[in-house]
């Protein structure tokens, strides 16, 4: 068996490919749901329910889907770079740990400047955290993999560290938890009765930006071509090392903002789990996308529904709500196989 | 059939296709015991992947092989071996980091043996290379030999396994005149012990030289089969091009003011292969050939005059203008066009469009790009513009660059590189790989650069490209550089002597012999 490069690839097969890998992941995994004594139809029925079915439903789905867009995009930016990115869950408890610093009572604006002030301090944060090992990167080749996961762990610790010493709210009865958001920072609620809030229009915002800028900046032409072929960019004169810590300060900052939605949206104060791994689950997100901004949004939406929908269809049902992460790490290994299936074909011989 | 004819090979029917192309059009052929068969073609023309499928490494999509009359399992280097196949690939595949004796054994033993026998396998290498004429070290290690040694030891790799027929793809290439002889009398020796031989090559005077038998290809298709006594070297040259393509002619002009000066230039690096005291001046309206085996600094020249490095010492001048930040951003603005050696690992990014690549070096000047976006429709524009000025085949604006042929692609470097009318052109081996059509196009794009002002430094392997477009030729060997010969008194003999180091400075001869 050997691959060959196929010549042209129609457009109706990158689209329909994903969605048969999605499917077949749900006929693989429900050879699990089957042994655990369920049957599929019915799990499915009311996974998809949990993530999709209802008004409520849905707005946890985009909830939820609002952190993974922006670490999302912040890996899907990077990896474009080839820098590989794997700290956006350090990088999001910088932004949230600097919205927390900034607005709990430090600094007050009026609402259309504090929101803005909160999303571009996390930023600065979170894109601080990832230049130096960006710069590590650049100037001693130190990988890039193990700096940013190993700083996640710092970062997460120095975030209990603070709010089991000072930054712990005395009014919160004993629990690790910052002070909450000042009023005039808290991200505006968009639907009554339920906890969708603003940041779901930034996070689509940003995911415009960021394929606008990959698609017509300059800087996205310098990313794309730094990221395929390095010694060809810097033959033709682009700037590799500050191309590279450019992307850096982008992907950190876009991690970052994905934690001040947390605090100051969904929370309203920092506290030890306002991520339950958006971080990497993020870098799923990327590669579901095939690293595509646009696609990052659909790609979080669909991921996002799958963890909800799973934790309904455990309550309902009663099958383990690790399914989902089975589900998706599933459907994410037979994507990533279709697509590169309808870029090379299988040949005997 | 007589003993003195037997057929040890037979291709019957061999087709082979990669999407579209047809590398191979159902090729058969025959090799008799004894004898040299030369496969001659030009690139493109499916010698490679005729041998690659002998020896297993592709599968024919039509047709079978039979050698010593039995059918051979295709895919499988490991039968075609057995079967007394072996291959000298043009890129040698030895472990540079082992000894001779090691690199030959390697594969041939299981891999876990608790001992190996060391002793018979000397023995055995010993034996074979005095027989043949393939004087090594057994226990240099590979590194340390010349290109011509280490060609001798994938030779003696594959006569230790057992190879009845050897295949030899484009052995010449990397081998000064001299070095060449030799590897012609250990061929007619391993012939004249029955040993059989195809000879890949697509330079005409050593297939005259040494083949007993030529089989053309063209196009895929194997268009003529000659023995070779009785052939006309000029029937064989247009049954190979197919048709006659006139090689554009250089007319003599009176050079300019100077363009590019280069004073000591000297550059580190390892045992020895740096750069050393290089000068140089080149004018307008001059072509500077650069010819030398391959790995006797040229990568360095190019890489230096294109930024990508620094010299430790030194200085270059580029139109008068002292060069002193040596970056490749500097480097495109002050005029340098740049000609890289590998299109595909550093001219062009594959995943790019067309359009990008052809602003690449240009992305942010404010003719494609303005507060930091790009200009679509102007970038668009120039892309079809530049499509049509160098008929870049098969290509609109967005086509992904890595679709291309590579004449077309090295086509989109032309057009980026010409397009600025640059006053110094660096072409590094720009017609490698390139078909006669192509290569003939690359040639008048630069006669045509040089018309209109340009001194070019033209670094290739390929003696006839140097003199057919040169005004006068330097040779490198061992990080030197030789004083330009001017065209009218330049021959292969004087070339070939340089090239092998004759007429270098006591220096060189000094390193040549620390290296050897």
């Amino acid at each position: 068996m050997r691959l060959e490069a196929r010549h042209d690839i129609p457009l109706w097969m990158s689209a329909v490919a994903p969605a048969l890998a999605v499917l077949a992941a749900m006929i693989l995994c429900s050879a699990l749901i089957l042994w655990a004594g369920f049957s599929p139809f019915l799990a499915y029925a009311a996974l998809i329910k949990g993530g999709f079915g209802s008004v409520f439903a849905l707005s946890e789905t985009l909830v939820r889907a609002t952190p993974l867009i922006l670490t999302g995009l912040a890996a899907a930016i990077a990896f474009r770079a080839k820098l590989w990115n794997i700290g956006a869950e350090g990088q999001l408890y910088a932004g949230a740990l600097a919205a927390t610093f900034f607005g709990t009572g430090m600094i007050t604006l009026p609402p259309v400047l504090m929101i803005p002030f909160l999303f571009a301090v996390g930023a600065v944060a979170g894109g601080l955290l990832l230049l130096v090992p960006a710069l590590l990167k650049a100037h001693l080749r130190v990988d890039e993999v193990v700096t940013t996961l190993l700083l996640n762990f710092i970062v997460l610790l120095f975030v209990n560290y603070l709010l089991f010493g000072p930054w712990k709210d005395p009014m919160a009865m004993g629990w690790p938890q910052g002070r909450p958001i000042v009023d005039e920072g808290v991200l505006p609620n968009i639907l009554a009765k339920t906890r969708l809030h603003a940041g779901l229009f930034f996070a689509i915002a940003a995911a415009i930006a960021a394929w606008a800028l990959m698609r017509f900046g300059v800087l996205g032409l310098e990313i794309r071509a730094t990221g395929h072929n390095p010694e060809a960019a810097r033959f033709a004169g682009i700037p590799i090392t500050a191309t590279t810590l450019k992307t850096a300060l982008i992907s950190g900052g876009l991690a970052a903002a994905a934690g001040v939605t947390e605090v100051a949206g969904t929370k309203g104060y920092l506290t030890l789990d306002i991520s339950p791994g958006f971080g990497y689950t993020g870098i799923a997100v990327a590669m579901l996308a095939g690293l595509h901004p646009l696609g990052v949004i659909a790609a979080a939406l669909f991921i996002a529904g799958i963890y909800n929908g799973a934790d309904a269809m455990s309550r309902a049902i009663g099958v383990s709500n690790y399914i989902a992460d089975v589900l998706t790490a599933t459907s994410l290994l037979l994507v990533l196989l279709a697509m590169m299936l309808t870029r090379y074909r299988l040949r005997r011989g | 059939m007589s003993e003195d004819r037997q057929i040890v090979l037979r291709l019957n029917g061999i087709t082979k296709r990669f999407g579209p192309l047809v590398a191979n059009d159902r090729i058969s052929l025959t090799l008799e015991r004894g004898k040299v068969l030369a496969l001659l073609g030009e690139n493109g023309a499916g010698k490679t992947t005729l041998m690659n499928i002998l020896f297993g490494h592709y599968v024919a999509d039509e047709g079978d092989i039979e050698i010593f009359g039995r059918r051979l399992e295709p895919g499988s280097p490991k039968e075609a071996i057995a079967a007394g196949i072996g291959m000298v690939h043009q890129h040698f595949t030895l472990a540079d980091n082992m000894t001779v004796i090691d690199n030959i054994v390697l594969g041939t033993e299981p891999l876990f043996a608790l001992h190996q026998n060391l002793a018979a396998a000397r023995r055995k290498i010993n034996d074979l290379a005095r027989e043949f004429g393939l004087h090594v070290d057994p226990d240099a290690k590979i590194s340390r030999l010349a290109v011509g040694e280490r060609q001798r030891v994938e030779i003696l790799k594959a006569l230790y396994r057992g190879a009845r027929i050897l295949i030899l793809d484009e052995p010449t290439a990397v081998l000064t005149p001299q070095e060449t002889e030799a590897l012609f009398a250990t061929l007619r020796g391993m012939v004249a012990r029955g040993l059989s031989v195809i000879f890949i090559s697509h330079k005409l005077n050593e297939v005259m030289a040494i083949a007993d038998e030529i089989a053309v290809l063209r196009h895929g298709r194997l268009v003529a089969r000659r023995p070779r006594a009785g052939a006309g070297k000029e029937e064989i040259a247009a049954i190979m091009l197919g048709k006659e393509i006139p090689e554009p002619k250089r007319t003599p002009m009176p050079a300019g003011a100077e363009r590019l000066r280069l004073d000591g230039i000297a550059v580190s690096g390892e045992n020895g292969s740096g750069l050393h005291d290089i000068a140089l001046s080149l004018r307008a309206h001059e072509i500077i050939g650069i010819a030398g085996v391959s790995g006797n600094g040229q990568s360095l020249l190019a890489d230096l005059i294109s930024g990508l490095i620094r010299p430790d010492a030194g200085s270059m001048t580029v139109n008068g203008q002292p060069f002193s930040e040596f970056t490749p951003r500097r480097a495109i603005a002050a005029g340098i066009g740049r000609i890289p050696e590998d299109r595909h690992a550093t001219g062009v990014i594959g995943d790019l469009q067309i359009q990008e690549n052809l602003i690449l070096e240009q992305c942010r000047s404010p003719r494609f790009s303005a507060f930091g976006w790009l200009k679509g429709r102007a970038i668009a524009r120039h892309a079809q513009q530049l499509i049509e000025r160098f008929d870049i085949r098969g290509a609109a604006p967005t086509t992904l660059t890595r679709t291309l042929s590579g004449g077309n692609m090295q086509k989109v470097i032309l057009a980026r590189v010409l397009e600025i009318a640059p006053k110094v052109i660096l072409a590094n081996q720009p017609t490698r790989g390139l078909d006669v059509g192509a290569a003939t196009y690359v040639h008048e794009q630069l006669l045509h650069a040089r018309a209109n002002g340009a001194g070019i430094i033209l670094i290739s392997e390929d003696l006839e490209e140097l003199m057919t477009v040169s005004d006068a030729i330097a040779v490198m060997y061992r990080g030197r550089l030789s004083a330009p010969i001017p065209a009218e008194q330049i021959t292969v003999e004087k070339l070939g002597g340089l090239m092998a180091g004759h007429g270098f400075g006591e220096g060189a001869q000094e390193e040549a012999g620390h290296a050897a």
